[in-house]
């Protein structure tokens, strides 16, 4: 305890967060698989993220690609070729992932926080308030998702934050079943009765014992919930739902299907967006199982 | 004044198949720097009386009675007093050191969690003490880094005596916290709950059903039978001399080291405990009792004074001593 007592709090804390994070990063480094995914991840974020600096949204807007080549087949000047109004679908692709991307983080966030809270209200207060959340996340769990989105998105009116509502308020339920079946059992535990026989409060016990229990499997629920909500997004788009004003990746599929790319054959209109799709759905799967791995104690290999 | 009094205690369990009577009427009182040992069979309420005196049983349970924490009513309190009661007052040696500890918390986090939710310590302040508190039970500073599983059995009992020391209790309730583990751990463990006992004057509240832990370690005893106390007394005297036939069939359950008789002939009590809630009539004893009479399935028997200091619920008592 002397060398400890030497050290200010703030430096020892500060000490133990790296040795953690270098524990983490030690432990992720040994998963080739999950190491891979995260550098696509990293990958398309950046890319994402630096698209309006690399390149000008106008210039696939169809009133500036008049002069453009139309179907122009993959070459160093397009990358990925053009479509059927000469715009480059190298930088659709880049835009659509900023949209792509967006909804499927922020649909997820909404799931899960909508869902982890209602899962532990539920699980551990019981009784009647666990009765009546339940019996909502039924109604919400048994609309049929599709016309349900279809009905609330022209509705609401076709935007961005309407397509994430859209996948929020109907994917959180299962998240919320999953963390209260947890809890159930979690709260049950001889160190939850310990906590309480140490004087420890229902927030205390929340924060300190039940949440850390259910936070792998929330990231769990988290990582799955990502490439679902960029999934729905797609689905949407590619169903005409989404902002006509905006460029994603379902939105490219349904305008390369309208405009027959399949049929024709111009391969080089719905296979990037197709390959975008899969990349970045894999590897947030991949990437979030190696993470539930690394981050639950228990799985820890000693 | 006693630092934990119990004073007719009845709890009740309530169950689909109707009410189970678990505790029914126990008086016990705790002195200060006392040791009092509770013994008893499986089910017959030793653990429900651990649970009662914090007021840790489930929602519903009926209880009655008073449990008095130097002279406060437990059942009286309001919640933040409990809260606050709870750990300083009176603190637990839970059984089952592998389930009373938080998985996917680190053990010193779980020994300062119990300081920093009763005393206004800096959070290093609270880390030096369970460093303290770790070294006082045998064990390095620095496990407090460990997770539960990277501990043995043994270490993770010392953990949870160093937890339920944090926040210098004055009643230390030691629910069979020898159970599971090997006799070597559970001698050092036996060990070193007297040795704190001692140094700083706790009173102790020991159950188990192991009986050769409670002679040893007890300077009275109470032996339990179907949620009710049926003898007391000094710990050496009551097994030495029993006055109720339960506690006779337990001490002789006993082998005596060294003694062929007792290893050829093995005594034991035939029959099951009762169940709670379907007690049998009068004695609850009286249908494994080798000498019961024809009143006894009729009269119930309360705690007789057999002895100086000693008591027995059996209705030979009196015709014996008189």
């Amino acid at each position: 305890m002397s060398d400890l007592a030497q050290v200010s709090p703030r430096a020892f804390r500060w000490a133990r967060r790296r040795a953690s994070a270098a524990g983490f990063w030690r432990s992720l480094r040994r998963d080739k698989l999950a190491l891979t995914s995260l550098v696509v991840l990293v990958l398309f974020v950046v890319l994402a993220v630096v698209a309006p600096w690399v390149s000008n949204r106008a210039d696939f807007n169809v009133i500036n690609t008049g002069d453009n080549p139309v179907w122009a087949k993959p070459s160093g000047q397009y990358l990925l070729g053009t479509d059927n109004y000469g715009r480059s679908v190298a930088l659709q692709v880049l835009w659509g992932a900023r949209v792509s991307l967006f909804v499927g983080v922020a649909a997820t966030v909404l799931t899960i926080v909508l869902g982890t809270l209602v899962g532990i209200s539920a699980g551990f207060f019981g009784g009647w308030i666990d009765a009546v959340l339940m019996r909502i996340t039924d109604w919400f769990l048994v609309i049929p998702f599709l016309p349900f989105a279809i009905v609330l998105a022209s509705v609401l009116g076709r935007s961005l934050w309407n397509i994430v509502f859209v996948i929020g308020i109907t994917s959180w339920p299962s998240t919320a079943r999953l963390v209260r079946s947890q809890v159930l059992s979690l709260r049950e535990r001889l160190y939850v009765d310990r906590a309480r026989a140490l004087g420890g409060g229902r927030a205390h016990i929340i924060g300190r014992h039940i949440l850390p229990n259910v936070t792998p499997l929330v990231l769990a629920s988290t990582t799955l919930a990502v490439p679902i909500s960029i999934l729905t997004e797609t689905t949407l788009a590619f169903l005409g739902l989404g902002d006509p004003t905006d460029v994603s990746w379902g939105g490219i599929l349904d305008q390369a299907r309208t405009a027959a790319a399949v049929t024709t054959n111009r391969w080089w209109y719905y296979l990037p967006p197709g390959v975008a799709i899969i990349m970045v759905v894999l590897a947030f799967t991949i990437f979030g199982r190696a993470l539930e791995a690394i981050l639950d104690p228990r799985l820890r290999d000693r | 004044m006693s630092v934990l009094e119990l004073q007719d205690l009845h709890v009740t369990y309530r169950s689909e198949g109707g009410p189970v009577p678990a505790v029914r009427g126990v008086s016990l009182s705790l002195e200060r720097g006392d040791t009092v040992g509770l013994a008893g069979e499986s089910g017959c309420g030793k653990s429900t009386i651990a649970a009662a005196v914090l007021r840790l049983l489930p929602k519903g349970t009926e209880v009655s009675g008073k449990v008095l924490l130097d002279g406060e009513d437990v059942y009286a309190m309001k919640p933040g007093r409990l809260r606050a009661v709870r750990w300083t007052s009176a603190a637990i040696v839970f059984q089952g050191a592998l389930h009373s500890l938080n998985p996917v918390r680190r053990v010193g986090n779980q020994i300062e969690e119990a300081i920093l939710l009763h005393t206004a310590v800096s959070p290093r302040a609270a880390r030096t003490r369970t460093g303290e508190l770790l070294v006082k039970v045998g064990l390095p500073a620095d496990r407090a880094q460990r997770y539960p599983h990277q501990l043995s059995g043994g270490q993770r009992q010392r953990v949870l005596i160093a937890l339920a020391l944090a926040c210098d209790p004055k009643v230390l309730i030691a629910d069979e916290p020898t159970t599971a583990l090997d006799v070597m751990v559970q001698a050092q463990v036996l060990a070193l709950l007297e040795e704190l006992q001692r140094e700083q004057g706790l009173s102790l509240l020991f159950i188990t059903h192991d009986l050769s832990v409670l002679t040893t370690t007890c300077e009275r005893l109470a032996v339990m039978y179907a949620g009710r106390i049926v003898e007391q007394g000094p710990g050496r005297e009551v097994f030495a001399q029993p006055h109720h036939p339960y506690t006779r069939a337990l001490a002789a359950a006993f082998p005596t080291i060294g003694d062929p008789a007792s290893r050829m002939n093995p005594a034991g009590l035939a029959g099951d405990p009762p169940d709670p809630s379907a007690l049998p009539s009068g004695c609850p004893f009286h249908v494994r009792c080798a000498v019961a009479t024809a009143e006894c399935s009729s009269l119930d028997v309360g705690l007789r004074v057999a002895a100086p200091g000693r008591s027995a619920a059996c209705v030979h008592v009196e015709a014996a001593h008189v």
